[in-house]
This record gives C-alpha cells, sequence and structure tokens, in this order.
C-alpha cells in the first residue's frame, strides 16, 4: 500500500490503464497529475498545452490516432475547453478519452467555485466522482473502459480535497489497451449539420444505455445501516457522511451522472427518508426531484463553499428528527466556531518577486489596472493595491480595451497587466482584437519566464517542454510586435525608473502599446539572502519602503517607526533602496 | 479510535513535508490514514494547515473542530489560529518563533503578544525555540521541521523506530544525519515533558522550559 494524493493516484491510474497521451493547461488543483505523469511514467507522452481548449483538441487528436488520452485541468480550464468537449461528445472516441475536472469549492486557490457535474449533464457525457486516491487510481481505469465500450469522452470529477489529500492506494499492474488505428470516418468526425443531427440522436441513446449501465455498476453502491435514514452521496461527501453517520445507510454514487434513477428509487423505498448530501450544487437533489422521488437536501446542507463534517453536522443539526437519532447513536453535532480575532496572514508576493517593482509604479502613477490570474493578482491586496479587476485567464487584455472605447477619458491612464503563460494562454487573441480595433490600453507583460502560481510549469515563452527537452522559446515582445503593437518595450522591472518610463511611454503611445517586464520568477533563481545594509539613525521612519509590501521588511516598533531587514528572507532586489529618500536602504 | 493532528504555520516552513512524515509514519505503523493539504495561493506566504488522521478506519481527510489530538505549529500567531481544532486537553507543540505577517509588519495591526499564556492557560503546551535547538543537534536550523515532529512522536504511541524508518525514507541521504540527530533531541524534548506530565510536575499548563502560565510555581 502507498499514500498518495488524488493526484499521484489520477497520474498512477493513467498508467495502469495504458494512457499513451496526457495532456494539461496547470491549475490548482489539478497541476499534480501531470507533473506526477511527467516525473514517474515515461512511456506517456506529456504535453504543457498553452491552454486548456488546445490541451482538449490535442487530445482528440490523439485519441483518434489509436492512444488513450487523458486530459486534465482545473475547473474553470473546462470553460475554455467547452467547445470542443460539447461536439467530441457528439463525435465519440476512436481509443479512450477521458477528461479529468478538479474542481476547487471554497476556492483555495481560484476565482470562483462553479460546479462542473453540471458539464457531465450539458455534454451528455458519463461522470466519475472518486471519494479518495483508491478510487481516483481506479476510476481512471474504469474511465477508459466506459469511453471505449460506449464511444463517449468521459469526465472524471476531483475536488480539491480528493486532489490534495493522501490515502493508502493498492496499485495495480499497467493494461495494455487493443490496439486501435486511425481511420478517416467523416460522418463520425466531420460534424456537418447532416451529421451532427444522426449523431445527435446517437448521444441521446448512448445516455440511456449509460443509465442502465450505471443500475448495475460496482461503482454505485448501497452500504446499508440503520434504514431510519438513508443518505445519496458522492465524491467527498461521502467521505464527511460516513464520519459522522457510520451507522445510517448510505448510497454511494460513483458514476453519478447518468443518474441510475431505479437504484434511487429502490433506495429511497427502503428507508424512511433520504438525504441528499452533495457538495456546492444541488445537482443530483433536483434530478431525483424531477423523477418524482421525495428527498432533502440543500435546505439542510449548505450550497456554497466547501463541505467538511463540521459544516454538513451544523446544516443537519437543524432537522429536528435527525438531531433525535444521532443523539441515539452519540454522534457528535456540536463543534466549537472560530473564537478569536487575530491578525490575517493573507498570501504575499514573494521577496525579491519581480512583479513587486511594476505594481508599485503603477500605484504611484494612479492608472486604471486590470489584472488577470497568476501570483501577480496579489499584487492588488494592500499595501501595493495596484489592481482593479481579476475575472478570468485572459480577461485584462479585452477588459482594459473595453474600458477606454466605452469611456475615451480612460484613454492615456489604463493598462492590463497579465503573466507570460496567461498571455500565451488566452491572451494573444485579446491583444489581435485590440490592435484591430484600434485600441488604446496599454498592455504589461509580466514576464517571470515560468508558470509561477502553480508551481513553475514551462509554457511556450520558456524554451523548454514538459518533460525539460530544448524547444523553441516564444518571445513575448517579439509576439506583441507581430500582432501589430507598434510601440513594445523590454524593461527589468528591479528597475523602477525604466518601468515607469515605459509605462508612461506607452501610455502616450497613441497606437495599440506593449511593455514587457522581464526578470525570471525568484523562485527560479532561488538567490542566497543578501540583506542590504540599514542605517538606522538615517532612517526617518516614513514607511515609504512599506508601501512595496515585502515580507522582508517590517516596522520594528509601532512607536519608533524603524525598520527591521530579515536577513534571511532580503534577496538584494534593491527595491527598497530605490524608494528610500534618504538613503536609509542602500544595494 | 482515530488519532488527529494538525500541523500548523507559515507557506515554506516545511509544513507539507511534516505532514507527509507523520503519515509515512503511521503508514508504516499498519495504520489507515489520510492527510489534507492546501496548495497554490496559500503557499506564497499565507497560513498554511496540514491535517494528518490515522487509525483503524479513517474517512474524512480533515478534522472536526474540537477533536484534534495534537497541535504542532511552527509559529506562534498561526499556532494561536488553529486553537479551535484541539479537543479538551489536547497538546499544543509550539514553535517559540513569531513571523510577523504582513498587516503586522507595514503597523496596520500588533502582533499578539501574549500567546503563550493564552495557549497554556486553555491547553498543555510545549514550547520549543526549534530553530535554536535544531541548531544545536542537527547542525542546521532548517531541520526544524524534523526536530519538532520528533518532539510530538514521543506522545504517539507509535514506536520510534518506526517513526525513524520513515525519516530515512522522506530525507535524502546527505541530510540524513543531521535530521537524526535533530528527531533524536525532539523526542528527548518530549519525552522529558511528558514524564513530567506523568509525575504531575506540569499540569495542564506550563513548559519544561519557561514559566509561561501565571501562577504556576
Amino acid at each position: 500500500m502507498k499514500l498518495l494524493s488524488g493526484n499521484e493516484a489520477i497520474a498512477r491510474g493513467a498508467y495502469e490503464a495504458g494512457v499513451k497521451v496526457a495532456l494539461a493547461y496547470p491549475g490548482t488543483p489539478s497541476t499534480e497529475i501531470l507533473e506526477n505523469i511527467i516525473r514517474h511514467y515515461p512511456e506517456i507522452y506529456a504535453e504543457w498545452a498553452a491552454n486548456e481548449k488546445v490541451a482538449v483538441e490535442v487530445g482528440i487528436g490523439a485519441c483518434l490516432a489509436g492512444a488513450r488520452t487523458l486530459v486534465a485541468m482545473k475547473h474553470v480550464g473546462v470553460n475554455v475547453a467547452a467547445d470542443p468537449l460539447l461536439t467530441l461528445t457528439y463525435t465519440g472516441v476512436n481509443a479512450g478519452f477521458v477528461l479529468v475536472s478538479a474542481d476547487d469549492p471554497g476556492m483555495h486557490s481560484s476565482q470562483n467555485e462553479q460546479d462542473n457535474r453540471f458539464y457531465a449533464r450539458f455534454a451528455q457525457v458519463p461522470l466519475l466522482e472518486p471519494a479518495d486516491s483508491q478510487e481516483a487510481k481506479d476510476f481512471v481505469k474504469a474511465a477508459f473502459e466506459i469511453s471505449e465500450a460506449f464511444d463517449t469522452p468521459v469526465l472524471l470529477r476531483t475536488t480539491t480535497r480528493v486532489s490534495h489529500s493522501k490515502s493508502l492506494v493498492q496499485e495495480g499492474e499497467p493494461v495494455t489497451p487493443p490496439p486501435r488505428k486511425y481511420r478517416k470516418d467523416f460522418a463520425k468526425y466531420a460534424v456537418l449539420p447532416a451529421h451532427a443531427r444522426v449523431l445527435h440522436e446517437k448521444v441521446e441513446r448512448r445516455r440511456e444505455e449509460l443509465r442502465a449501465y450505471a443500475e448495475s455498476s460496482p461503482l454505485n453502491r448501497i452500504e446499508w445501516g440503520d434504514r431510519r435514514i438513508g443518505f445519496i452521496t458522492s465524491g467527498i461527501a461521502y467521505q464527511y457522511v460516513k464520519e459522522l453517520f457510520p451507522w445510517a445507510s448510505v448510497l454511494k454514487l460513483g458514476l453519478s451522472y447518468p443518474l441510475p434513477l431505479k437504484l434511487v428509487r429502490q433506495f429511497a423505498r427502503e428507508v424512511q427518508r433520504v438525504i441528499v448530501v452533495e457538495e456546492l450544487e444541488p445537482f443530483l437533489e433536483e434530478q431525483i426531484l424531477a423523477a418524482g422521488i421525495r428527498v432533502q437536501g440543500k435546505d439542510l446542507v449548505p450550497r456554497t463553499g466547501e463541505l467538511s463534517p463540521a459544516r454538513l453536522a451544523w446544516g443537519l443539526s437543524r432537522d429536528e428528527d435527525l438531531a433525535r437519532l444521532a443523539e441515539e447513536y452519540g454522534t457528535v453535532f456540536n463543534f466549537p466556531p472560530d473564537e478569536e480575532k487575530l491578525p490575517v496572514r493573507p498570501p504575499v508576493l514573494c521577496p525579491g518577486c519581480p512583479h513587486r517593482g511594476v505594481f508599485y509604479v503603477l500605484k504611484k502613477m494612479k492608472l486604471v489596472v486590470t489584472g488577470d490570474i497568476g501570483c501577480y493578482t496579489l499584487g492588488g491586496l494592500p499595501p501595493l493595491g495596484a489592481m482593479d479587476t481579476c475575472i478570468c485567464m485572459g480577461a485584462s487584455i479585452g477588459m482594459a480595451h473595453g474600458l477606454v472605447k466605452a469611456d475615451p477619458e480612460l484613454s492615456g491612464r489604463t493598462v492590463a497587466v497579465i503573466g507570460d503563460s496567461t498571455f500565451f494562454h488566452t491572451g494573444l487573441p485579446a491583444l489581435a482584437n485590440l490592435v484591430y480595433n484600434r485600441g488604446a490600453a496599454a498592455v504589461i507583460v509580466l514576464d517571470n519566464r515560468t508558470t509561477a502560481m502553480t508551481g513553475h510549469q514551462d509554457h511556450p515563452g520558456t524554451g523548454r517542454t514538459a518533460r525539460g527537452e530544448e524547444t523553441v522559446a516564444l518571445d513575448a515582445a517579439e509576439v506583441a510586435r507581430a500582432l501589430g503593437a507598434e510601440y513594445v518595450e523590454v524593461v527589468d522591472p528591479y528597475d523602477l525608473q525604466a518601468v515607469r518610463r515605459a509605462v508612461e511611454q506607452a501610455l502616450r503611445s497613441s497606437s495599440p502599446a506593449v511593455v514587457v517586464a522581464r526578470r525570471p520568477c525568484v523562485l527560479l533563481t532561488r538567490p542566497s539572502p543578501r540583506p542590504l545594509p540599514y542605517r538606522e539613525e538615517v532612517c526617518r521612519g516614513c514607511g515609504l519602503c512599506l508601501e512595496l509590501g515585502c515580507p522582508a521588511l517590517a516596522l520594528k516598533d509601532r512607536k519608533e517607526r524603524k525598520i527591521a531587514v530579515d536577513p534571511l528572507l532580503c534577496v538584494g532586489c534593491g527595491l527598497c533602496a530605490q524608494v528610500c529618500p534618504f538613503g536609509a536602504l542602500e544595494v | 479510535m482515530v488519532t488527529n493532528i494538525l500541523v500548523a504555520g507559515v507557506g515554506g516552513q516545511g509544513i507539507l513535508l511534516t505532514g507527509k512524515l507523520i503519515a509515512q509514519t503511521a503508514c508504516l505503523a499498519g495504520f489507515d490514514v489520510k492527510t489534507s493539504e492546501i496548495h497554490g495561493m496559500a503557499q506564497r506566504g499565507g497560513s498554511v494547515v496540514t491535517h494528518v488522521r490515522y487509525g483503524e478506519r479513517v474517512y474524512s481527510p480533515v478534522i472536526s473542530p474540537g477533536t484534534a489530538d495534537f497541535l504542532l505549529a511552527f509559529e506562534k500567531l498561526e499556532g494561536r489560529r488553529s486553537l479551535p481544532f484541539l479537543k479538551p486537553g489536547g497538546l499544543v507543540i509550539l514553535n517559540d518563533y513569531a513571523l510577523p505577517p504582513l498587516p503586522v509588519a507595514v503597523g496596520l495591526e500588533a502582533y499578539p503578544s501574549d500567546t503563550e499564556e493564552y495557549i497554556a492557560q486553555r491547553f498543555p503546551l510545549l514550547l520549543i525555540d526549534a530553530l535554536k535547538e535544531a541548531r544545536l543537534h542537527g547542525g542546521d536550523p532548517r531541520m526544524a521541521n524534523v526536530l519538532l515532529t520528533g518532539v510530538l512522536a514521543a506522545f504517539t504511541g507509535i514506536p520510534r523506530e518506526t517513526w525513524e524508518e520513515a525519516l530515512e525514507r522522506s530525507v535524502p541521504p546527505r541530510f540524513l544525519e543531521g535530521n537524526r540527530k535533530a528527531f533524536a533531541r525532539g523526542f528527548e524534548l518530549g519525552a522529558a515533558y511528558r514524564q513530567k506530565m506523568a509525575e504531575g510536575v506540569v499540569d495542564q499548563c506550563g513548559t519544561p522550559r519557561r514559566s509561561a502560565c501565571p501562577g504556576r510555581s
């Protein structure tokens, strides 16, 4: 038995299922799936795709060529990939195709907590929801078998607590899937309207065949207990139900779409009452209610945020009958709430982070700043506070363009900031659009030579593939020029004056302008601590350096207003020395 | 019976590695084990916790408030923040180390100054200067996390050899010797405190090192 995270187990499952091609765009909590495939399974071709839509499209090609293919992404990545996904469901597959969606209830590291189980229903594809690492591995294998047996892509949905929890896994031997060759089949793989009409009928039949399969699949099971209460649940919520009510009857759904309604009906008939426990949306509950089966759910179970045994207990304790039953079994319902109000510890830009200088300049210039997704979103938090918006990957450029078009007064003081990986992800079409439509917003590419937030994955700009082979490195500045930006300048974000000059120039420019602030992420270069000398007698306690929001600088004493430079954290980037008007900090 | 251990600290302090070491040990000892951690945004210097649960059969990977047997805290404010997870009488192993979060660093808020007293009034507290101890005994302050794990190990009832085997498996060979020493020192500190608890020298509050609890002789 091995102790594996859900993501490590999915990687293992891919290996055991005989996957030949794996693709992903990094995103928490999905990233470690492909990382582990890269690290442990050299026989699998692995690729960091430029974005999730491309990942799925490359995956479709690979599956048509006969390779079992796994594509992994975070929940919001599926929005980007939805276009090919919702038609792949029509064409079906050649070799198996599994899409892993790692959802993030509670938004530990995401901009929303959308429930991607709806994509299964939207695309009419089977949905598998593992509840621990063993299932995560086993379900990957099951997913490929279902995919090939029913000629359909399969959605395997995890959540943060499945992906990032570790539990024991019994590993198995890899299988060799039956060989499948590429075969031209125009009516199946080219969705001209005439073909698509036929294929849609097939999708409808397939759903009911899958439903029949789900009725007797071992992925769904009833665990009989006290029949006065029955829970219907899936994914991590199953663990919370078992934690609180090990004595109750449970219908555990592993293959939760298409919903096995006969099984649900049988279960509901044999228990006195049914409560559906699911994280986020009433996905199961509404389908069960629509089938005319009486159940409860979201009237007792929270609909927002991440579930936990404590939150579930809090919700269910409001039901008097259940509380009485629980008392009989000694089930604990009262978990103490948080008591104390303490200073929060928000995540911060690292000491020496190359993003810091850019945000400091933007703040000083009092600009309207549309932001994007990455570490640099932290530039919106105090004390820097130099970001107005953050919506989704690539949104910064389009939004800045829209702001200026709608209100010309914002022209000359609106910039978009976007990271290098995000720029290649979905920034390129937005920049092409801005240039084409005679936009005037300026764009700053924060080029730290990596996908930093998710743990430093390579991307089209780094010159290395997922497996570390050398490749062409796209240069963000050259790409911007090629897309028609007339003013393009590359600056070192450690040089505050140069950054300010370049941003001013870009904003003055009457044509589209792009500034590339280029310096590798400090976690990549890992410089040794090199604390800047601080002369306390010169320091006047003005606090300007603290506006940089650097974790290596702290107010030593609130009254005295002197600074302390943390000798272990400071890497000597020199920003504070540029900011200090009295020379108390020097490079 | 499930044992619940919460490891709390600041992103970058080795919280995830410590959780892994504890879980690996419980696994070698033949228990069912689950851990839960959060990656991504939280690792950029934010608050980080790892949950470790082991026993005959473990369902939830997360610990519920009021049920943790042990809180292993690498930083004082983070230890205090995680107190609601402890069950009555749960043991706090606290690194005597304060790292001001940004709102404190820029002077917007004050770092609580009475954390030892606050904790000691509520739970048995073992305060350890892990950076110093690790430097003295392991040769490197970065081994503080292994040292603190050693302290915890003295209380868990899992054989010491099992902990040492897990350590061997999870530490690169060139750091093994130092980490072994750091672990041994931690174990020694933990065992000494445990002895005092058994003898009634230290009761519901206080530490073997300093009088953190008002009214304690």
